[in-house]
């Protein structure tokens, strides 16, 4: 009779866990929504009633097919920081940033990615919490309180988004380490 | 309440508000004050020292008293609670900081940074987000945030990474850059055994001390080198799932002797996920050729965007790139020479 009522117990738990997850997913796509990660992360492109986000490539960062050319900010520039068309190249002081690829991808996404090494990135600012700085615009001093239930959520949803391969080029030194190497 | 309050009563509250804030002062310097070596505290010193641009460095390691490592991951020790260690960093003759760990009674690590005076006569904490210091000649020390102190400890099989079976094997790599002989009184392995503190261990690993099996005595250096260097990240995930998610496995398995080639295997058929501008090629090394290939390239580079290891270090190491360069020049076969 005991091992009825556990056997019970354990298939009322399996709806409850499967609505769980559904919810933690729902839940990570709103904050993703409202922490503008596709305003970067998801390319824009020219639409009928002006530039609007390409959600067929949605969150997969920088077009990998989209190279850009020489830096765009002068030394004696009042301008200090400028976009590509797409929102997902970021030319400034640091050099050239590109977004990155959040999308479960295994060779060129977060595929492989463990919670620990998302977490570990946006709470340290490092790429997967132990390699190079995250770089701007990408707003780690912000998004670093996030709470556990906050980053759990997000990439839970992150990692049940369509996969999208691309891989997205590396960032690029700032004019003066350039002129050095 | 306050109201009623009378000139001294007034007087009174605020000098012992003041006698707080003081109390509270002196017990944050005594918290930000480098404490005294615990009486237990044994030296060590690791085969395969980690490059840290050419820091002196000394080593102590405190294991509580009645307590023991877990070796029964020979792999991935398991450190006892109260185990404390520090190290020394040195540039020339000054004393620069000391790095210590304490494994804490919730069971998490705390891990901290304290920088030397002028007068090398005491040290005190530094901030959580590491600051500079600069040296008589000009030069710029990082002392690395905690943060930065998380990103590799926290990475690897175990938070502790120059004390394990293979950093404290006796059958030492004569050809390990920078390595420094064992000062007398070090803990080694058998040491470690015959004194308690580790429990748990394989018996025939004391009898036959961890050494990494490779073709050639560079090879073992180089091996060695990487694992020491980049191991802690670059580490299998059946013991972390703080290590990176990528192919390139440099950590050393110090119980199976098969641990070396798979290394090298890695090295030879994992494509690098950092692509330079422009490059279709992502191999990590080209036998035969030590210019090309991402991983030399990244060793030579201190462009933080770029260089491998990412953190801890602003010079490349002229010393470990020129072993890597030799090893993979003359004694990795090429491709053809591979083929069966």
């Amino acid at each position: 009779m005991t091992s009825v009522r556990l056997i019970a117990a354990a298939l009322a738990l399996v709806p409850t866990l499967a609505v769980s997850d559904e919810a933690q997913i729902v839940r990570g796509q709103y904050l993703v929504t409202i922490a503008g990660c596709n305003d970067c992360h998801t390319p824009m492109v020219a639409g009928e009633n002006g530039p609007e986000r390409d959600m067929t490539r949605m969150l997969s960062g920088h077009p990998e097919q989209l190279v850009m050319p020489p830096l765009a900010v002068r030394p004696d520039s009042p301008w200090e920081t400028v976009t590509s068309t797409t929102f997902t190249a970021w030319s400034g002081p640091w050099g050239v940033s590109f977004t990155a690829n959040l999308t479960p991808d295994p060779d060129t996404g977060l595929g492989r990615w463990t919670l620990k090494n998302f977490k570990d990135t946006i709470r340290t600012g490092r790429h997967l919490g132990r390699g190079r700085e995250i770089l701007p615009p990408m707003p780690i001093p912000m998004y670093r309180h996030f709470t556990d239930e906050d980053l759990e959520a997000i990439f839970a949803y992150l990692q049940s988004i369509p996969a999208v391969k691309n891989r997205v080029p590396e960032p690029l030194p700032p004019p003066a380490a350039l002129a050095a190497q | 309440m306050h109201a009623a309050c009378g000139p001294m009563e007034a007087r009174t509250a605020i000098a012992a508000l003041g006698l707080a804030a003081a109390l509270a002062a002196g017990a944050a310097l005594a918290e930000a004050a480098l404490e005294p070596l615990p009486a237990s505290a044994a030296t060590f010193t690791p085969q395969y020292p980690l490059w840290s641009d050419g820091a002196t460095k000394r080593r102590w390691i405190s294991l509580p008293e009645g307590a023991a490592i877990d070796g029964s991951r020979p792999a991935a020790w398991e450190f006892p609670v109260g185990t404390k260690l520090r190290k020394e960093f040195s540039v020339g003759a000054r004393r620069v900081e000391t790095r210590t760990i304490e494994h804490l009674a919730d069971g998490s690590w705390q891990f901290r940074a304290y920088v030397w005076n002028d007068a090398q006569d005491a040290a005190t904490l530094a901030p959580a987000a590491g600051t500079i210091v600069t040296l008589a000649d000009g030069t710029r020390y990082r002392i690395p945030s905690q943060d930065d102190c998380r990103a590799c400890h926290e990475g690897g099989a175990a938070p502790v990474l120059g004390f394990n079976a293979l950093q404290l094997s006796p059958d030492r790599d004569p050809l390990a850059p920078h390595a420094e002989p064992p000062r007398p009184g070090d803990l080694d392995l058998r040491a470690l055994a015959a004194s308690g503190k580790l429990a748990a261990f394989p018996r025939e690993l004391i009898e036959t001390p961890p050494r990494i099996v490779a073709p050639t005595p560079a090879g073992r250096a180089a091996l060695g080198y990487l694992h020491a260097n980049c191991g802690h990240c670059h580490a299998d995930p059946k013991f972390t799932n703080g290590a990176v998610p990528v192919e390139l496995q440099l950590a050393i398995d110090p119980t199976d002797p098969r641990s070396a080639e798979g290394v090298l295997q890695t090295l030879l058929t994992s494509e690098s996920r950092y692509r330079p501008a422009g490059a279709a090629d992502a191999r990590l090394i080209v036998p035969g050729n030590a210019q090309a290939g991402t991983l030399p390239a990244r060793m030579r580079s201190r462009d933080p965007r770029i260089q491998m290891p990412p953190l801890g270090t602003a010079k490349p190491d002229l010393t470990a790139i020129a072993l890597i360069a030799r090893w993979i020049h003359e004694d990795l076969k090429t491709p053809e020479e591979t083929s069966p």
